[in-house]
């Protein structure tokens, strides 16, 4: 199954009741499976919006309304969703965002890139807001954090990002699904479903009150705490005698995994830490490495951007080299292992 | 004592925060007269836009969730579609449903999505303090627009509702204007069909409806009134534009 396909499975299985996209790619192989899948399902929704704006407030509105909705896009379409993420942010509201990015800037190209680490982790939109930020690195994975981000977003109002790439999204691999049917999750406290029964209520994002907007952000700001603290998720992979850590993310990692096998077929002691939840951030277990290995290097496709969270996670207690390749170029594994190489021997690790 | 004029059920104990003579406080008390005698309280979801009527829902008394600027079509789509028990209602000004929204408006009517848009044309933006609007009068004077709107340069003033009454997707479009008794007699009537539209499963239905702005016109409210009248009404006639409910006189 492809990685687009199996979010599409794994977000119907979820419980997502409606699905609203426009094509771009390299992500259409989702948008196509909801429609053919979702939309045809007894209280179901599926719409091919008139724009990547129209799709988000389509979402907006679903969710208000209590559904589990979602949305998918590439990189250029995920920059016109902001403004639509930032209201979600503000409105408390539910709800999973799918980036199947692609190299940029601008309209960039369609091949796989890691370019929108920045905009994702960091809100993406205007204000002062973050959303929960996945970076899968495999099929299974897509799915899997999938089904998560339904629910961790459900759990604390706070949108979700899966910040995948257009490899990712297209490769095929086996998968397996953790529900059989879909799940029916029930329809959440303060929906608007009309004031039938209980007073009227709003959904809002403007005040005129600077402090009642202060308390929003405050509010925000502690589930962001509790994110940090609770939900937490990251891989470390042959780290236990590492003395040199490479650092990547998604499909970054899975390049990095290869390239640290064949190191240590050369006998060089090299281990991958790859943060899972991009925002929450691993600060905490990146900085505890710190602790046995000097020597990080950091691995993205783009001229570094979660290089900015390594760093502030180790606080200048360790050193950290990076290599980056921007625009949707693709490094091998052989091409990683001879950077790996250099930068061991030329900090006299090995 | 019989008692022959009240509170609406659906307008909240609040006091408008309205300029004198603004057209918003009688449509909303309008509105929720028809929520009332249609008896839709308990299921209507409104959505109104940023704006002057920003505030609506402390005047609503009835589910409301605000859109960004220009997606209300694209948030009541998500509401009814998650929610189709719902009667959905948007609340959009001229700026909102003509320029930044013209796509999500258009699209919505065109899928024929079961809602209903209360569109109000005062032929400027309001509360960002009068500037030029699509539907602002060539000649007018805005702030933007401070030698009068030229159609060379600013171009000419455009009728949504015309423009939506070609899309398969609309059942009812009326413009109508709340600067006389008699013509808010018939914007109430018109209202209350294009509601009735929606609980019959017609598709998308608009009411366009010609709103004094005494503040930004820089007139006298009495002055307002009648420019609709005298001016607006000319560039943008009262009445029916489509109708295929197919009981035109039912009402």
């Amino acid at each position: 199954m492809t990685g687009n396909a199996a979010v599409g499975e794994a977000a119907i299985r979820a419980g997502c009741q409606c699905y609203f996209g426009y094509p771009i790619t390299p992500q259409n192989e989702l948008t196509e499976y909801m429609a053919a899948n979702l939309g045809r399902r007894p209280g179901c929704t599926f719409i091919q919006a008139e724009s990547e704006l129209a799709a988000i407030n389509m979402v907006y509105g679903a969710s208000v309304a209590g559904a589990r909705a979602m949305t998918s896009s590439s990189s250029p379409g995920i920059s016109l969703k902001q403004e639509g993420i930032s209201y979600l942010a503000a409105c408390q509201l539910p709800a999973v965002i799918v980036n199947m990015s692609r190299g940029g800037p601008g309209l960039g190209s369609i091949a796989a890139s890691q370019s929108d680490y920045h905009q994702a982790t960091h809100g993406g939109g205007h204000g002062d807001y973050r959303t929960i930020v996945f970076g899968p690195s495999s099929v299974q994975e897509l799915a899997d954090l999938t089904y998560r981000a339904f629910e961790m977003s459900d759990k604390y109002l706070i949108p979700a990002i899966i910040l995948g790439d257009g490899m990712l999204g297209q490769m095929m691999e086996p998968v397996e699904f953790k529900y059989e049917a879909p799940h029916k999750p029930p329809v959440r406290a303060g929906a608007l479903r009309g004031a039938k029964g209980r007073p009227s209520r709003f959904v809002r994002t403007f005040t005129s009150e600077p402090a009642e907007l202060e308390e929003l952000n405050w509010s925000l700001f502690r589930r962001y705490q509790l994110l940090q603290k609770e939900e937490v998720l990251w891989e470390s992979y042959l780290t236990e005698d590492a003395k040199l850590v490479v650092t990547a993310f998604g499909i970054g990692a899975r390049i990095a995994k290869g390239a640290i096998k064949n190191a240590r077929a050369f006998g060089m002691k090299v281990g991958l830490f790859r943060p899972i939840t991009l925002f929450p951030f691993p600060n905490d277990q990146l900085s505890e490495l710190a602790k046995k290995t000097s020597h990080f290097l950091d691995f993205e496709l783009n001229m570094g951007q979660m290089i900015d969270d390594v760093k502030l996670s180790l606080g200048g207690t360790a050193e950290v080299s990076f290599y980056g390749r921007p625009g949707g170029v693709i490094p091998t594994a052989t091409e990683l292992l001879r950077v790996i190489s250099r930068v061991y021997s030329q900090n006299g690790l090995g | 004592m019989k008692k022959v004029f009240g509170r609406p059920k659906s307008l909240k104990k609040a006091v408008f925060h309205y300029c004198p003579g603004c057209g918003h406080s009688i449509i909303h008390r309008i509105t929720c007269e028809v929520i009332d005698e249609l008896g839709i309280q308990e299921k209507v979801i409104g959505v109104p836009p940023p704006g002057c009527s920003v505030f609506a829902y402390y005047y609503f008394d009835v589910d409301m969730v605000e859109s960004a600027h220009g997606r209300g079509a694209a948030v009541a789509t998500g509401i009814k579609r998650a929610y189709p028990e719902s009667i959905v209602f948007t609340y959009q000004g001229d700026g909102d449903l003509s320029a930044i929204g013209t796509t999500e408006t258009l699209h919505a009517a065109n899928r024929g999505e079961n809602i209903t848009a209360i569109f109000i044309n005062n032929a400027v933006y309001g509360m960002t303090g009068g500037q030029m609007a699509p539907t602002t009068l060539l000649g007018m004077q805005t702030t933007t627009s401070p030698y009068g709107r030229d159609d060379r340069i600013e171009g000419h003033p455009i009728k949504m509702s015309e423009i939506l009454a070609q899309v398969k997707g609309t059942c009812y479009i009326e413009r109508v204007a709340v600067n006389s008794p008699a013509n808010i007699r018939k914007a109430k009537k018109a209202i209350k069909k294009a509601f009735q539209c929606q609980i019959d499963g017609l598709g998308y239905s608009l009411v366009e409806i010609l709103s004094p702005c005494p503040t930004n016109w820089k007139k006298s409210s009495i002055e307002a009134f009648t420019w609709i009248d005298d001016v607006m009404a000319k560039e943008f006639p009262l009445g029916i534009i489509k109708d295929t409910t197919g009981k035109r006189d039912a009402d």
